[in-house]
């Protein structure tokens, strides 16, 4: 698949260093550590630090989300590869008040262990509170039984949504936790994988996916979903991840929901509008209000086709923390 | 026995190793993962390679060398084989603390130490299609009182690829390919995989080492 690139090997680096220089009043790089992010003034106003992080390749997710009223600071791994634990250590440090720091990534065994290192670390070491939150929004990766183990997807957006409004509106670090883990436990994501995408080094797919198929459930590296079915249409897709998801959810009538249609690289805003038309009408069937919509790329595979529907359950406590301003270099909201 | 500069190279050549594998490790990475764990393995060994002959360059106590290439691989790749290795490598360490060259008694600590090491970050049991499944064999052989010392690292490397031909017929229960369930069945794993190369590259070195000091 054609990218274009320079060495293969430096394309994190390349694109940190891009990065950096596009949003420098927005965000800044570290000295102690090359893929640590943080924004300009974080650690300037107390308040519980939020650091989020994960394998390159998601863009915007996670480093696009550093700004106010989001992250505070964000470590950035190898393409589809938890960080390492010091970057996530480094960008806390550079961040923390004193009261307490954040941690949100999704729940993958890499990521599970290398924030937890850091936990530890920052513990142990730094003299640092540090608590985490795991996102586990993928309902089509594990059963409603099994819920511990679903993946993180596009659904993290909400909770780090959740987690830098509550911090940045001075929630206590107990608050800002219970809060986040709230925002958590309330969203629940199914997506639909078309094409694959090719990691810069091999050049190769991730997964094989024959002209005309679709599969129902699929990670966002690739991982395999609930089932692989001939392309039908949009209304018939939408139609069955929506009623996965409400269903999952236990939803009812004249519940609230804010709505995030995510694309994973390659579906275009047309075939992500069209899919909010019919999500649109159908919870209003159900009589499900919308209380918010998000439209657009906000947790991508590369250039993966496909696309997720994530929906969060509204409540009187998180619509100020959904509703409140962010500025972030790939976000914004006023 | 291995001398301190045999050690050193020792991880030179695991990236060697890597490196030659890469494509294939890809590859078998690919029905199961992202189809990245070659690139993984050649990144985390580069830079334990480069370390050797910069940080370590001075360096002569096998310990620090083996814990601080852990740190480095880490450092260098995250992932979930990231903690996994710089576990074991820091676990092997600590049982070759200040030496600067190695019986076969403690290489064989070393690996014991290495397996622990990974046993406890990884909790994946034999069976679970995973770079354990390479290492419990080992760890059998290595403990196993019938086998002459000298001779076990030999035979270990025997049960290892057995080891790691058996992930073809399990079913994954960790990590990302887990989700496969019985989708799973009929690849290698590529972790086991990758291992049992680092093994094997270990038990090379070894035996050459041992020969030139004859």
């Amino acid at each position: 698949m054609k990218k274009l690139i320079n060495d293969p090997d430096s394309v994190v680096e390349e694109m940190i260093s891009g990065y950096l220089k596009a949003h420098s009043s927005i965000v800044n790089g570290l000295d102690a550590n090359p893929r640590s992010i943080i924004k300009t003034n974080a650690g300037s106003k107390d308040k519980v630090s939020v650091i989020i992080g994960g394998g390159s390749g998601h863009e915007p997710a996670f480093m696009g989300y550093v700004g106010a009223g989001m992250a505070d600071g964000a470590a950035v791994g190898n393409i589809f590869s938890s960080p390492p634990p010091d970057p996530v250590v480094e960008a806390a440090k550079a961040s923390h008040t004193g009261s307490g720091v954040l941690l949100i990534y999704g729940n993958y065994q890499g990521d599970v262990m290398n924030f937890g290192m850091a936990v530890d670390i920052l513990e142990m070491d730094e003299d640092i509170e540090a608590r985490e939150v795991v996102v586990k929004d993928d309902i089509a990766s594990a059963s409603k039984e099994e819920a511990e183990k679903r993946r993180g997807i596009a659904g993290e957006f909400f909770v780090t949504k959740t987690a830098g409004a509550a911090a940045e509106q001075g929630y206590s670090f107990d608050d800002v936790q219970r809060l986040t883990e709230k925002a958590n436990r309330n969203v629940a994501s199914m997506g639909v994988g078309l094409s694959p995408c090719s990691l810069p080094q091999t050049g190769k797919p991730s997964f094989v996916l024959a002209d005309d198929e679709m599969e129902i459930g699929l990670g966002h590296h690739g991982e395999p979903g609930v089932e692989r079915d001939k392309l039908t249409t949009s209304q018939h897709v939408t139609e069955r991840i929506l009623n996965d998801i409400i269903i999952d959810m236990g939803l009812k009538q004249k519940e609230e929901v804010s709505v995030l249609i995510n694309g994973l690289g390659s579906t275009t805003r047309m075939e992500l509008y069209i899919m909010y038309d019919k999500v649109e009408s159908l919870l209003k069937e159900k009589g499900i209000t919308i209380y918010k919509s998000y439209v657009g790329d906000y947790s991508t595979s590369m250039e993966m086709g496909g696309c997720s529907i994530s929906l969060l359950r509204m409540d009187d406590e998180l619509k100020p923390l959904i509703d409140a301003p962010a500025k972030c270099p790939m976000y914004t909201q006023s | 026995m291995i001398q301190e500069t045999e050690w050193k190279r020792l991880f030179e050549r695991a990236h060697l190793t890597m490196e030659e594998n890469k494509d294939y490790l890809c590859e078998l990475d690919r029905p199961l993962g992202d189809g990245d764990h070659g690139v993984t393995m050649s990144m985390g060994w580069k830079a334990v390679s480069e370390n050797i002959r910069e940080e370590l360059e001075g360096e002569n106590d096998c310990g620090k060398i083996a814990s601080t290439s852990g740190r480095t691989f880490l450092s260098a790749v995250g992932s979930s084989v990231g903690p996994l290795y710089a576990s074991g490598f820091m676990e092997g360490a600590k049982r070759i603390k200040q030496k600067n060259d190695l019986s076969d008694e403690d290489l064989r600590q070393f690996w014991l130490g290495f397996i622990n090491g990974v046993q406890k970050r990884s909790g994946a049991d034999s069976g679970d299609k995973t770079m354990m499944d390479v290492l419990y064999p080992i760890q059998k052989v290595l403990n196993d009182e019938t086998i002459p010392v000298e001779s076990r690292f030999e035979h270990a490397l025997w049960a290892a690829e057995q080891g790691m031909e058996a992930t073809k017929h399990m079913i994954s229960h960790k990590g990302r390919s887990s989700r496969l369930g019985e989708r799973s069945l009929g690849f290698q794993d590529p972790g086991a995989t990758s291992m049992f190369l680092l093994f094997s590259t270990f038990v090379t070195q070894a035996t050459e080492s041992r020969n030139a000091h004859l």
